[in-house]
């Protein structure tokens, strides 16, 4: 449901009449119209896959990353404006820093994201400021809980997951992931089927992409790492094939159906 | 300490002494918990302020902490370590842990270790860890330790703790262990005395003795 808030949507400071925020509600529009991302909770660990437009051919492969390790068992996957993302990304690693310092141990998930959702949260209070234009997704493997996947937005709300997705393709991605839950995957499984819904979403009339993701979990000795370029590699080809494979079944149904 | 305090007196006045924690204290993990044991003395130079005092100081339900030297500085930290813990486990919806308790007294500690005199045990039980015993000396540092003596009187104990300590005693065996180790600390130990406080805690909850002159496996 969009509309335009005409007088009501000058500041955060402001609700319309109808008790919307519109600053906020502008700002999950950077978020829709980012590139996918999304992310899934494993017997094993936490997932996360990033369909990245290439904005440019004179781009470097594997620059302008959306994946950020914030603590050794900890990472965020950003949504929306580039800038803004990586700003969150290096509060959360300094709130992870801090907490073990203070505490002793890794910053437990709920916590990591309650601190992450607060701050943003703070910049829709004020008219000086403008809210953060990120969804955050966020990877833990806490101590005492396990996998965990914890969705920020730019409203500053947190929530727990088992598997979400934000962005361009996030309605498609949402019904693929949902199959994907009830399977209880392992993370090897789960970076093919990820690459799968990246691949799937994609428009391919939008720029081209690269994917990018990360894994948490056993594969990775608990620590949040990229996966690997020798199992991502031989993932993504093998995820571009399936996706041409379907299209081209679904080109000779249609070439019948005459 | 106090003398520095009162530098500029003349040599026959009267100065009075900080009460202080003369002390043993000791924290031992068995098989599911662990024991804390102190002695009950507090000093003011020769004068026994209290015979009775209680050095074993909650923090939490499932963690107790020892406190050895200055008796206001460690009171200070134990009231400052117990709200931190507190808001801490509020603020995650979970139990506090030991490492968490014990960090925190660690910083205050070291943070602040030009002005206190205080030398502390922190034990405890919680369902991540079982039952943990961390010490943390004078000046701040942490240590995870199967057992650990402080105060005063620990000098004199280091030899039989060191000989008659073995891993996963039973709920008896370790509070015969620290019973003895506190009573033989207390003979010879002229800033301990007193009663002997011991805390038991495990999974089940917390439980508190105390034992007097008569039942001491050791008397002056």
């Amino acid at each position: 449901m969009s509309s335009i808030g005409t007088g009501y949507d000058l500041s955060c400071t402001s609700y319309s009449p109808d008790g919307r925020i519109f600053q906020v509600e502008y700002a999950g529009k950077a978020v829709e119209n980012s590139g996918t991302v999304v992310g899934l909770v494993c017997t094993d660990g936490v997932v996360m896959a990033v369909e990245k437009l290439v904005l440019s051919k004179l781009l470097v492969k594997g620059t302008n990353r959306r994946i950020f390790t914030v603590a050794d068992h900890a990472g965020i996957a950003v949504a929306g404006v580039a800038a803004d993302g990586r700003a969150l990304a290096n509060q959360a690693a300094g709130e992870a820093s801090d907490y073990k310092s203070t505490y002793g141990s890794s910053i437990p998930g709920q916590y990591l994201a309650d601190r992450l959702g607060g701050y943003m949260h703070a910049f829709t209070t004020y008219g000086s400021v403008r809210p953060f234009g990120n969804a955050l997704l966020i990877s833990v493997m806490d101590e005492t809980k396990g996998p965990q996947l914890w969705v920020a937005d730019p409203s500053g709300t947190a929530n727990s997951y088992r598997g979400f997705a934000v962005g361009k393709g996030k309605q498609h991605a949402k019904v693929m992931l949902e199959k994907l839950v009830a399977q209880n995957l392992t993370c090897e499984a789960a970076v093919l089927e990820l690459a799968k819904i990246i691949h799937t979403v994609h428009d391919e009339t939008s720029k081209p992409f690269e994917l990018e993701m990360s894994w948490v979990g056993t594969p990775s000795g608990g620590k949040h790492v990229r996966v690997p370029a020798d199992i991502l590699g031989p993932a993504d080809d093998a995820a571009r094939e399936a996706v041409a494979e379907d299209s081209s079944d679904e080109d000779d149904e249609g070439e019948e159906a005459d | 300490m106090s003398s520095m305090m009162h530098a500029g007196a003349p040599h026959d006045q009267y100065v009075p002494e900080d009460p202080a924690l003369g002390t043993t204290i000791m924290a031992a993990a068995f098989d599911g918990g662990v024991i804390l044991g102190a002695d009950s003395r507090t000093s003011a130079g020769s004068y026994i302020a209290n015979r009775v005092s209680d050095k074993v100081t909650y923090l939490t339900d499932s963690i107790y902490c020892c406190r050895s030297g200055s008796a206001a500085d460690t009171q200070a930290i134990a009231d400052i370590c117990r709200m931190y813990t507190s808001m801490h486990s509020v603020q995650c919806g979970e139990r506090p842990r030991v490492q968490t308790a014990a960090n925190l007294l660690n910083l205050l500690a070291y943070n602040n270790k030009d002005h206190l005199m205080a030398g502390m045990i922190v034990a405890g039980w919680d369902p991540v860890d079982g039952g943990s015993v961390y010490s943390i000396p004078v000046g701040g540092g942490i240590f995870k330790q199967d057992w650990t003596i402080g105060g005063s009187g620990s000098g004199f104990i280091y030899g039989y703790c060191d000989a008659h300590w073995k891993a996963s005693m039973t709920k008896q065996e370790c509070l015969q262990f620290v019973r003895t180790a506190v009573s033989l600390a207390m003979s010879r130990d002229g800033s301990s005395g007193g009663v002997i406080r011991t805390v038991v805690i495990d999974s089940e909850g917390v439980t508190r003795e105390m034992i007097t002159d008569k039942d001491l496996p050791f008397r002056t």
